[in-house]
């Protein structure tokens, strides 16, 4: 079937098979690798895209039919190269990974986080973040990063009013 | 993992997504997709034909003040309800359950509405919906119907919605007593390996009204009525909560899995009723 999905403010014509999972849509058919698949089975959350600006959701556990009508934001949606979105360059500068395989998923977790709580606690990151895992880090680091963009990014909205 | 093939449908109303169901046999609705997407990867559910709720959103996704209760749309997500400040305030219990589901990404697009139809063993929302004494609006061709929570769940995955049926709106009284939920979470699914709701009314140093219901340890979640009976109009002291606690599972053989056997469960239910009880009285 043809379904048109907004992805990072482009509108993408596609032809899916329903049964299509929005993240095989994503990698396969937009070309956005950020959306990783680990688990496959809802419980890893590397797979997180933000929905609507500020709704994360786990991208191999909706069809991609059920993501019509809704922006869909990847990890390349929110910044690259060398114009890093302040939680790109928290988690580059806080050595916020080290395979690298959830960091997409941490970021896009910790973007649809920071929409809802500019200022969190350690405490709300963690309980935030209790969708992705990471097997790597310890989760320290990711933490720590996602601390300095929400400062980096309260000092910016501060210097804009 | 993908699932079996299906030809796909998104109706417009609740009416065409009744009549999609009647006409085609093997057919299922989708909600938010967090319960039947991935029992539909394991191949466990193949329906022929998915009926999508998505264009149903506008109708069936709200909070309404109805003055005795609150009326929830079966498709408003747990996100939507933990972030309500009615259902905080008038429907504490429901908040503070549905905000112990899952993690973020499951709160936002699993929805109240699916969790109950689904009547999964270990899920939590149905603690809240017995203990709450919700009452829910089902539809079908020959109109709408109401069921009350005490008679809605039905065992393993069986709830009084029938084929051809859809959940509507679930109807949350409003309740300024004090409850708790208590949970102990599966460490991998987050599910309720065993949880205990409890709301209750304080008059003076005694207990007023009290409910209880237990999920995670039967083939659904259930009222303890031996707790509830223990309980009413009593002096309130922790011993008299620990004793009470002691008929959570009066009646019931609790289940049994690779992570926890049934003497466990059972431990964990009583356990979690004690403390569930204390917090009520504590923030009644
Ligand atoms: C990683 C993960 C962790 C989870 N952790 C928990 C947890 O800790 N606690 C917990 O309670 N749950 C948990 N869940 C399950 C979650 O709560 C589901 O969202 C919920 O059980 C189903 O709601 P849904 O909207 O996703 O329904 P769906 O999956 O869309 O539907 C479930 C079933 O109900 C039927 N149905 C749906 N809506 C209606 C309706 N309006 N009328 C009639 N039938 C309907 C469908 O046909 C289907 O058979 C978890 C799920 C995942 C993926
Ligand atoms: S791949 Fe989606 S949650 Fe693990
Ligand atoms: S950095 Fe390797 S899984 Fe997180």
């Amino acid at each position: 079937m043809d379904i048109t999905l907004k992805v990072n403010g482009q509108e993408k014509k596609l032809n899916v098979e329903p049964r299509t999972l929005l993240v095989y849509a994503l990698r396969e058919q937009c070309g956005l690798k950020g959306a990783h698949v680990g688990c496959d089975s809802s419980s890893c959350g590397v797979c997180t895209v933000v929905l609507d600006g500020k709704t994360p959701v786990k991208s191999c556990t909706m069809f991609a039919v059920q993501a019509e009508g809704h922006e869909i934001t990847t990890v390349e949606g929110i910044g690259g190269g060398a114009n890093l979105h302040p939680l790109q360059k928290a988690f580059h500068e806080q050595h916020g990974l080290q395979c690298g395989y959830c960091t997409p998923a941490m970021i896009m977790t910790s973007y649809a986080l920071l929409q809802h709580n500019p200022k969190p606690t350690e405490d709300e990151i963690r309980f935030g973040l209790s969708g992705n895992l990471c097997r790597c880090t310890g989760y320290m680091n990711i933490v720590k990063a996602v601390k300095q963009a929400a400062e980096e990014m309260s000092q910016t909205a501060q210097a804009a009013d | 993992m993908y699932p079996a093939k299906f030809t796909y449908h998104a109706p417009w109303s609740v009416e065409e997504a009744i009549t999609l169901m009647n006409e085609n046999e093997d057919s299922k609705l989708i909600a938010g997709g967090h319960s039947l997407l991935p029992t539909m990867k394991m191949r466990l559910a193949t329906p022929a034909h998915l009926i999508d709720m998505k264009n149903l959103r506008s109708l069936l996704s709200y909070i309404h003040d109805k003055g005795d209760h609150i009326a929830i749309g079966s498709l408003t997500t747990y996100h939507q309800i933990e972030s309500s400040s009615l259902v905080k305030q008038a429907a504490a219990i429901l908040a503070q359950t549905v905000s112990e589901v899952g993690d973020m990404q499951v709160r936002n697009m699993g929805t109240l509405g699916g969790s109950i139809a689904h009547a999964d063993p270990a899920g939590d929302p149905p603690a809240a919906i017995l203990a709450s004494n919700a009452t829910m609006v089902i539809q079908s061709s020959g109109g709408e119907r109401t069921v009350a929570a005490s008679d809605f769940f039905q065992g393993f995955f069986e709830t009084a919605v029938g084929a051809g049926e859809i959940l509507k709106e679930i109807r949350v009284p409003k309740f300024s007593g004090g409850s708790s939920y208590q949970k102990f979470k599966h460490p991998a699914s987050g599910y309720a390996v065993a949880g205990v709701a409890v709301c209750l009314t304080k008059n003076g140093g005694n207990i007023g009204g009290v409910s209880v219901s237990v999920t995670g340890v039967s083939d659904g979640a259930y009222r303890a009525n031996g707790v509830e009976a223990a309980l009413t109009g009593q002096a309130f002291s922790e011993a008299l909560a620990a004793s009470a606690a002691a008929h959570a599972i009066d009646g019931i053989d609790a289940l049994e899995d690779p992570f926890a056997d049934a003497a466990y469960r059972g431990q964990l239910a009583k356990t979690l009723a004690k403390r569930a009880i204390i917090a009520a009285w504590n923030n009644a």
